[in-house]
C-alpha cells in the first residue's frame, strides 16, 4: 500500500499550487479556479486521513465540503458576471473601489 | 501496483495544477483544472472512497467546470494581463510565499510518517456508499440539513444577483434612449 505521508505531499504540493495561483494571478477566473483546487487538495488529505483511520467521518466531511463548493462556485461566478457588467474587467486589479 | 496508480495520478494531477496555474488563457486553465479533478478522483478511488470518486467527477468534473467554461466563455475574459503589474514585486513576493508555505506543509506531511495505510479484513466493508449515508443520516443530520438550507441560499443569491443587473441594465437603456 501508498504510505499516507505520500498522499498528504502530493495534497500539501496542490494546496501550495493553489495558494501560488490566488498570489500571483489577476485574471479572477483563474483565481477563482485555484481556490477549487485548494479546495480539492484540502479533500485529497482528508480522504487520506479517513482511510488512514478507517473512519468514514472524514468522507462525510468531504461530501459536504462538495456541496458547500458548489454553493459556493455559483454564487461567485454569479458576483463575478456581475462586476463584468459593470466594470467591463475580469481582472482583480481593476476592481479596487466599492462602489457599485 | 497501488504505488505505480497512485504515481502516475498524483503526476497528472501536479501537470494539471501546474498547467493551470501557468496558462494564460483562461479557458486552457480551466480545461487543466478538469483533468487535476480527473486524477483526484482517480486517487480518491486508490483510496477506497467509490461514492466521493462518482461525486468528484458528476459534480466537479461536471458540474462545476461546467459553469466555468460557460462563464468564462459568455464574459469573454480569457485574457486580461496583458498589462504589467500595478505593484512590480507583487509577484516574486507571492512566489516566495508560496514556496514558504509548501515547505511548511511538506514538513508537517513528513511528521505523518510513513506507515504504510492499515490492510485487512476492516478494509473490506469500509467505505461503501451504504455506511457513509448510514453516517449522513444519523449523526450528521443536522449539517446535512444546513447544506440544504445553504444549497437554496445560494440558489436565491444567484437569482438576485442577475435579477438586480438585468434591472440596472434596463434602466441604463431606458436613460439611453
Amino acid at each position: 500500500m501508498v504510505p499516507t505521508a505520500y498522499y498528504i505531499l502530493l495534497s500539501a504540493a496542490l494546496f501550495a499550487i493553489g495558494v501560488l495561483g490566488v498570489l500571483v494571478r489577476r485574471n479572477a477566473m483563474v483565481v477563482f479556479m485555484s481556490v477549487e483546487l485548494m479546495l480539492n487538495a484540502a479533500n485529497l488529505a482528508l480522504v487520506t486521513f479517513a482511510r488512514e483511520r478507517l473512519s468514514v467521518d472524514g468522507q462525510v466531511l468531504v461530501f459536504f465540503v462538495i456541496t458547500v463548493a458548489a454553493a459556493e462556485v455559483a454564487v461567485g461566478l454569479a458576483l463575478l458576471v456581475a462586476i463584468f457588467r459593470t466594470k467591463r474587467t475580469a481582472d482583480v486589479d481593476e476592481v479596487s473601489t466599492l462602489r457599485g | 501496483m497501488d504505488l505505480a496508480l497512485f504515481l502516475i495520478a498524483g503526476a497528472v494531477a501536479l501537470i494539471g495544477a501546474v498547467a493551470m496555474l501557468m496558462a494564460r488563457n483562461a479557458v486552457h486553465s480551466a480545461l487543466f483544472l478538469l483533468l487535476n479533478f480527473a486524477a483526484i478522483a482517480v486517487l480518491f478511488l486508490l483510496l477506497q472512497s467509490p461514492f466521493l470518486f462518482a461525486i468528484q467527477l458528476t459534480v466537479y468534473a461536471g458540474a462545476i467546470m461546467v459553469l466555468f467554461l460557460f462563464v468564462v466563455m459568455l464574459l469573454g475574459a480569457e485574457q486580461v494581463e496583458d498589462t504589467p503589474d500595478r505593484i512590480a514585486w507583487q509577484r516574486p513576493l507571492g512566489l516566495l510565499l508560496g514556496l514558504a508555505l509548501l515547505a511548511v506543509a511538506v514538513i508537517a506531511g513528513l511528521r505523518t510518517g510513513t506507515t504504510p495505510l492499515p490492510g485487512g479484513e476492516a478494509v473490506a466493508t469500509f467505505g461503501n456508499p451504504a455506511s457513509l449515508g448510514a453516517l449522513l443520516f444519523t449523526r450528521y443530520m443536522l449539517p446535512f440539513q444546513i447544506t440544504g438550507v445553504i444549497l437554496l441560499i445560494a440558489v436565491i443569491g444567484v437569482v438576485v444577483l442577475n435579477q438586480r443587473g438585468r434591472q440596472s441594465a434596463e434602466s441604463g437603456q431606458a436613460t439611453g434612449d
